[in-house]
């Protein structure tokens, strides 16, 4: 085998081979289309956002909209707030429950594990509007009035998975025999818990917790079913200035946000890779 | 004798997912045997006439409208993403061009939506340039299967490119080196040794995409028209507007069957392969992730590895 795969090597053909490093080759270019066509939108709505005029036409250069946004839109900020009350709310419950849901399930064994663990990720394979369509039927069963406390439980509900999976792969990672020690030099399980196991398991509980503040926020199939007068989101709000046509101060408030996201993960960007990994 | 405090930790949010998403679809499995009520809702009593309804060739257009939109666009999505993900994994700047993907992806769904209405519009930033440079006036580029497909495109690549990324990162590249002095050509090396073990990938981001596009609702409502309706669309109609609750469960039914069929061939997938717990979880936390160790079928993507992990520990 060896003789053969060594006559084979000497075979111009094979002589070429080292020749690949590191040149702009066509998946570059193809990489480089797409960055271009996934920042085409964020662009046009940028450029639009500074337009005197309200339709599509280039009118000259103004911040009306901006200080619109800023100074004569209640609602919108209204959503805003909502929905980050919201996002906190429920991440934070979603971090509570799963955060300890993924302790247990990773020091004890015990009857019906395997059916919290099922459970616990299951609600990441259904479609939103299944979910979102049961929540709203289940609401209308129990007769819950559809409002801020159906969405933050909606919210809790779709983010429980991504919390619950992020801690449990943080303490699966690390030496259980610390916890051993604990245990052997005297600490109760609350001390243990809150001394040994949070402190190591922070790093997966706050992954756990942005993320879920960020599906939160971009919620819109869900939330638009489960939602009621005087609950306006922020998607949901955008979703009705669309309906009534396009309007600059979306694009300002959109210009920001942009600005935001790109605020926060360019710090994060050596990150990337690890979110890459468990997207 | 220690005690099993596991239950204790774990026993709330078993009894959340137990109450809010376990029961809701109880109740719309239990609504779709139903009949529907005089005034919306339901009337009690065993009834198949949801799923009858079903054989309706307007809801059979639907759905196999609904079937070609997300094959096509995953299909699109995979072309796309496959260079891009080889891109980024071969790149000296790994995290510039994962923060070029991830920045839109982390925009707002519904201003991403709004963009390309801005985009395609009637009054719209392409229509503008069309105008400007005398090449037509006012076409109409929204509200039809195309736009569909091209705004689902753009909303679900970065779903696609980063588990082929991660699972490309994983690949070890002297294998490529290796079947090209056995003399393979550059082409045949990609695919007889690149591909096999990137499957996992592959698979991850074909499921990411094709599950959320399916069910999709959004979308085809905001930049579709009469000719892009989908099921997630019919279903809300059912709901909000006609209050017809068993077909809109049937609906779902059918929808989550269908995805649910792409989650189980993913599921028993994973656990067919040779792959154990710890691979997964190496895998996923990115640690020892085997650069220069040839990789086993699958150098996964992260959720497959915490799916996989998921579905070994059901079983």
């Amino acid at each position: 085998m060896k003789a053969q795969a060594d006559t084979l090597a000497v075979r111009p053909a094979g002589a070429q081979a080292g020749s690949r490093k590191k040149r702009t080759g066509a998946s570059d270019w193809v990489f480089a289309a797409t960055v271009l066509f996934l920042f085409l939108p964020l662009f046009v709505l940028f450029f639009y956002s500074f337009n005197s005029s309200k339709g599509g036409t280039w009118t000259g250069f103004s911040t009306v909209w901006y200080e619109k946004l800023l100074f004569a839109s209640p609602a919108l900020w209204k959503a805003v707030a909502n929905s980050l009350v919201i996002a906190l709310g429920s991440a934070s419950a979603a971090t509570v429950l799963g955060g300890l849901a993924a302790v247990g399930t990773s020091r004890y064994r015990f009857r019906l594990r395997g059916v919290v663990k099922g459970l616990s990720f299951m609600p990441m394979l259904f479609p939103e509007i299944v979910v979102g369509v049961s929540l709203l039927v289940f609401f209308a069963g129990v007769g819950l009035k559809l409002g801020m406390l159906s969405i933050f439980i909606a919210h809790t509900t779709f983010n429980l998975p991504f919390v619950y999976l992020l801690v449990d792969a943080r303490l699966e990672e690390f030496d259980s025999s610390v916890i051993e020690a604990a245990r052997d030099l005297g600490a109760d399980e609350f001390q243990t818990l809150v001394r040994v196991i949070l402190p190591m398991a922070m790093p997966g509980i706050a992954s756990g917790f942005l993320t879920a503040v960020t599906l939160s926020l971009e919620d819109f199939v869900i939330t638009f079913f489960v939602s009621g007068p005087g609950s306006t989101t922020l998607p949901l709000y955008i979703y009705s200035a669309i309906r009534f046509g396009v309007s600059p101060v979306i694009n300002a408030l959109s210009a920001v946000m942009v600005a935001l996201t790109i605020a926060l993960v360019y710090p994060l960007r050596n990150f990337l890779k690890a979110f890459a990994a468990r997207a | 004798m220690k005690r099993n405090y596991g239950p204790l930790y774990a026993g709330p949010q078993a009894l959340w997912l137990a109450v809010f998403f376990a029961a809701p679809l109880v109740i719309i499995v239990a609504y779709s045997f139903m009949r529907r009520g005089l005034y919306g809702g339901v009337a009690p009593g065993f009834s198949l006439a949801a799923y009858r309804e079903l054989a309706n060739p307007n809801l059979l257009a639907v759905a196999f409208r609904t079937l070609w939109v997300s094959a096509a666009a995953t299909a699109i999505i995979l072309v796309i993403a496959l260079p891009c993900g080889y891109s980024i994994a071969r790149s000296r700047n790994q995290p510039l061009r994962l923060f070029l993907v991830i920045v839109p992806f982390w925009t707002n769904f519904l201003v991403r939506i709004y963009a390309w209405i801005s985009i395609l519009g009637n009054e719209g930033f392409l229509n503008d340039f069309l105008r400007a440079l005398g090449l037509g006036n006012g076409i109409q580029f929204l509200y039809n299967q195309g736009a569909v497909i091209l705004v689902l495109v753009y909303m679900y690549l970065p779903y696609a490119i980063l588990p082929l990324f991660s699972s490309i990162d994983k690949f070890d590249f002297t294998l490529l080196e290796a079947a090209r002095d056995l003399g393979a050509s550059r082409m045949e090396s990609l695919r007889l040794v690149m591909l096999p073990n990137i499957r996992g990938g592959i698979v991850t981001s074909i499921l990411f995409t094709f599950i959320p596009i399916f069910g999709a609702y959004a979308i085809p409502l905001l930049v579709g028209g009469k000719d892009s309706y989908m099921l997630g669309n019919v279903i809300a109609d059912q709901v909000t507007k006609t209050r017809n609750w068993p077909l809109a469960a049937s609906i779902s039914m059918t929808v989550t069957f269908i995805t649910g069929i792409a989650a189980i061939l993913y599921l028993a997938r994973s656990r067919r392969s040779s792959a154990s717990v710890q691979d997964s979880l190496a895998a996923q936390s990115g640690h020892g992730a085997g650069r220069g160790v040839a990789r086993k079928p699958g150098a996964k993507g992260g959720l497959r590895g915490a799916v996989g992990k998921a579905a070994e520990a059901a079983a």
